[in-house]
This record gives structure tokens, C-alpha cells and sequence, in this order.
């Protein structure tokens, strides 16, 4: 089998989007390698997560297409998790709930990501943070070949969107898997992703974190004070306080 | 003890075990007026099953189940309120059920009997339907559990992780329909709802787990049967309503728990 073709691991073609009359996708390609992160970045309404939707196969386009690599294991973080308060459900309890979670060991997990002390916790009763971690361990529990992400750093302070972004790098050293995620900031992910997709309902422009915070197209989108923002985060980075 | 009474009690034990685990994903998944919607629709399948002389439990059944199809169509077309749907289901059909009992001729129906139930008067035959309905829908919630336990902590997660998400909540809610047309010999169409959530509520305190807290509500309905029936024994009082009131007494009680037992 073709080489070049195995380490593809999803392709979206041409895809668009209506729902009641409006077009929330525009004609969006995007192509996934097997290990490479990838962050779409764009305002609020520019259909980041309904694109990431898209390609879990959780919406079906208008029209264009979607291809995965046969037996792609996908690993999902959802946004946030809207749990009854009166559902007791402890986290080890919700680990195990993953299908096919054979063979992996969710203590172990739980420590990959930083949340081995939570594991006799309720959900219920965890900080965004936590839960963070929490999530990212039941979808790691799948062995994906590709994490998908949506707004990870949603909720969290400075100190733990770092950590979150480091964690994220980290995985993909040592898994070798490919990350998809969703980001309003591209500041953030700079420094962990390797590209960039700008969306506007449309692909606005696309490159490494550097080409795109300079295209003329992202500045048109995020304004002036974007690219302030990034001179600020740049120049800040070395800055951390001691917990 | 009387023949009656005696059957009373093992159909209202028996409603109170199928209650516990389905009244927890109620409560859980917020279906409490959805189950109020089954319920009312209930009486229409009454009426018609005087029209056509059909076994009643059947005629209500297929109402429910028709119901909750239409409902499940209606929701997966995104944009209309869901309780607004809801509550226009539920009055329609009870309304619809009301007005075709006037028109059954020949029939007296005790109309009190089937909105608040008639504990007392359970017959043999109700109770095969009680048993028999409830472990088909007690053993069909077990094969599901996990699956339903997944959907409902998030649904967009178990379905990446390819959980058939549709046929689950579909064979859920005929389920409940099941459930409903079973409870509502006991408590009546009005009060099914009741008798699902109370003793669900109840639970929640006393449970770390999932299923300790399915087992605690069937346990804590079991109980407020038994009371509700004394009460309604020493006092001449309505049975459902008694049960219901009995149930109610016993979730104020577990609120005097102390939170630590608020477990994972």
C-alpha cells in the first residue's frame, strides 16, 4: 500500500454547511497527517466547532466530503461536560465507561495526565482544570491515532492553559498521535502547534503560526490589537510563578 | 390478611422495582416531563382500547409507544422548545382521551381508577402484566446500562466512541412507555411520574454509585408502597395518592442526610 496514503489520516473536501438558511461552512478543505497538531483558530461563529463536528462524523455536510483512514481510532475532549447533579458518578467510574477501553489502565492514564490523586473523586464535584485532565485521560483511554480537541483551554487561567499546552505536547512526543483542536486565540497554541487553519465560515488563510500571524487575512479578521496581544504573550513567555 | 390487600402489595412492590431503575435515568436525563407526556397520552390509549376492545395495557402501550415516536421525530428536528412540544403532547392526548370517553357508549368507565390508579382492586391478571411487562423492561434496561449510562454523562462522546446512540435512546424510551403503561395501574396516569422520581430523588443521598442509586430508589419505593397502603388502611385514604405522599415524606427525610455521603 501507498506510503504517503497511510499517513493520512483525514481529509475533509470542499465541505459546506447549511442550517435553517444560514451557511455556517464555506467550501473547507483540511488535510490531517498522522502526528502533526493542527489548531483552527477564529472568532466566535466562525464554525470551529461545528467543523470539528464534521470531521468526528457527527454532523453530516451539506455537500463535499469526508474520508477517514480505515480503523482510525479517534480520541474526543468535548468543550465541557453538563453532568447532573444527581448523578454519582465517580471518575473512575466515568474512565471505564469508554468503549474499548481494554488493556489500558486507567490509574496509569489518570498519572499521564496529571489527575491520579482524582481518581475516587465525583465529577461533580471537579474545577475546570481537573475535569480538563479528566477528559483528555478518558479520550487517551482509546489509544487514538488522532485527539480532537475543542476549545481545551476553555475555563482555565494563564498558568493552566500552559500546563494544558505543554501536557498536549508531550502526548504527541510519546503517543505519536495526531492533535486536532479548536482555539479563539492564536497566541495561545503558538508554541505547540505545528499549523494553523484561520476560519471564517471559509479557510481565510493557513501556515505555520508565524506565516499566519503576520497574513494580511488574520490581521483583517482579529484586528490590530491580535497581533499586540502576540508581541505581549512572546515577550512574556519565560514568566511563570511558582505555585 | 385479605386476598386484596395481599395483591395490592407484591403489584405495588413489583411497579416499585421497575420504578427505581427507570426514575433514575429520568431524573438523571431530565425526562420527568417527558414521562408526564407518556402518562397523559395513557388515557387516550384507554379510550381506545374501550373503542376497539382491546387489552387495555396494550392500548396504552402503543399509545405511549406512538407518542414517543412522534416526540423522537419532533426532537431530532432541531429548533422547536422542547418543553413546548411536550406540553402541548401531553394536553392534547389527555384532552383527546377525556373527550372520547364521553363518547363511549354502553361503557361506564371509572374515570378516578385510571387517573389515580386503583392499587386495591389489582387482579391476578394485572399482576402477570406487572410482573411479566416489568422484567421484560428491567432486563432490557440491564443489556443497555452501560451504553445509556455513556449517552447520558455526554452524548456526543459516546457517540464518537460508537455507541449506536439513536437505537439506545429509541429502545430507552419504548421502555418507558412500557414502564408507564405498567405503573399506572398502581398510581394512575396522573401520579406515574411521581412514583419514578421521588423515590429516584430519594436515592440520590444514600448513593456513591450508579446502580446503588438505581437499587436505594427501588428499595425507597418498596417502602413508601408498604407505608402508603397503611396509610390508606388506618385512614381510608386514596392508595396512589397516599404512596405518592409516602414517598415524599421519605426524600424530605434523606435531605436531613448529611452532604458527606455524597459520594463518587
Amino acid at each position: 500500500m501507498n506510503d504517503v496514503h497511510q499517513k493520512e489520516l483525514l481529509r475533509i473536501s470542499e465541505v459546506c454547511l447549511h442550517f435553517n438558511g444560514r451557511t455556517i461552512l464555506d467550501g473547507v478543505d483540511l488535510t490531517l497527517q498522522a502526528g502533526e497538531i493542527v489548531t483552527i483558530i477564529g472568532p466566535n461563529g466562525a464554525g470551529k466547532t461545528t467543523l470539528l463536528r464534521v470531521a468526528l462524523g457527527l454532523l453530516s455536510p451539506t455537500r463535499g466530503t469526508v474520508k477517514k483512514r480505515e480503523g482510525l481510532r479517534i480520541g474526543y475532549m468535548p468543550q465541557r461536560l453538563q453532568i447532573d447533579s444527581t448523578f454519582p458518578l465517580s471518575v473512575r467510574r466515568f474512565l471505564s465507561l469508554a468503549a474499548s477501553s481494554k488493556g489500558e489502565n486507567v490509574a496509569e492514564i489518570l498519572s499521564e495526565t496529571g489527575a491520579q490523586a482524582l481518581i475516587d473523586s465525583p465529577l461533580s464535584g471537579l474545577s475546570g482544570g481537573e475535569l480538563q485532565r479528566v477528559l483528555l485521560a478518558r479520550a487517551l483511554l482509546r489509544r487514538p491515532d488522532l485527539l480532537v480537541l475543542d476549545e481545551p483551554a476553555q475555563g482555565l487561567d494563564v498558568h493552566g492553559q500552559m500546563e494544558l499546552f505543554q501536557l498536549m505536547s508531550e502526548i504527541r512526543r510519546k503517543r505519536g498521535c495526531a492533535i486536532l483542536l479548536v482555539s479563539h486565540d492564536l497566541h495561545l497554541v503558538m508554541a505547540s502547534t505545528d499549523r494553523v487553519i484561520c476560519l471564517n465560515r471559509h479557510i481565510c488563510c493557513t501556515g505555520t503560526p508565524a506565516v499566519v500571524s503576520r497574513d494580511p487575512a488574520y490581521l483583517k479578521l482579529f484586528g490590530p490589537l491580535a497581533a499586540q496581544n502576540l508581541a505581549v504573550y512572546t515577550h512574556d513567555t519565560q514568566h511563570r510563578h511558582p505555585r | 390478611m385479605e386476598d386484596f390487600l395481599i395483591r395490592a402489595f407484591v403489584g405495588g412492590l413489583g411497579v416499585a422495582a421497575v420504578a427505581g431503575p427507570f426514575g433514575t435515568f429520568v431524573v438523571w436525563r431530565r425526562l420527568a416531563y417527558f414521562g408526564d407526556t407518556l402518562a397523559h397520552s395513557a388515557l387516550l390509549g384507554v379510550a381506545l382500547g374501550f373503542l376497539f376492545q382491546l387489552n387495555l395495557t396494550v392500548a396504552v402501550f402503543v399509545v405511549c409507544q406512538a407518542v414517543a415516536l412522534f416526540l423522537f421525530l419532533l426532537q431530532r428536528q432541531k429548533g422547536l422548545g422542547g418543553d413546548t412540544i411536550l406540553g402541548i403532547l401531553a394536553h392534547s392526548t389527555l384532552s383527546l382521551g377525556l373527550v372520547t370517553v364521553v363518547f363511549l357508549q354502553g361503557v361506564r368507565i371509572d374515570l378516578m381508577a385510571y387517573l389515580f390508579g386503583d392499587i386495591l382492586a389489582v387482579t391476578r391478571g394485572d399482576l402477570v402484566w406487572i410482573f411479566a411487562g416489568g422484567a421484560v423492561a428491567l432486563i432490557a434496561l440491564v443489556v443497555i446500562w452501560q451504553p445509556l449510562l455513556s449517552l447520558t454523562v455526554h452524548e456526543d462522546l459516546a457517540r464518537v466512541e460508537g455507541i449506536p446512540a439513536d437505537r439506545i435512546k429509541w429502545l430507552f424510551t419504548a421502555l418507558l412507555a412500557l414502564v408507564v403503561a405498567i405503573l399506572m395501574k398502581i398510581v394512575g396516569l396522573i401520579l406515574v411520574t411521581a412514583l419514578l422520581i421521588i423515590p429516584a430523588a430519594a436515592a440520590r443521598r444514600l448513593a456513591r454509585s450508579p446502580e446503588a442509586m438505581a437499587l436505594w430508589a427501588s428499595v425507597l419505593g418498596g417502602i413508601a408502597v408498604g407505608a402508603g397502603l397503611a396509610l390508606s388502611l388506618y385512614y381510608d385514604t386514596p392508595a396512589g395518592p397516599s404512596i405518592v405522599i409516602a414517598a415524599t415524606a421519605i426524600f424530605l427525610l434523606t435531605l436531613a442526610l448529611p452532604r458527606s455521603a455524597e459520594g463518587g
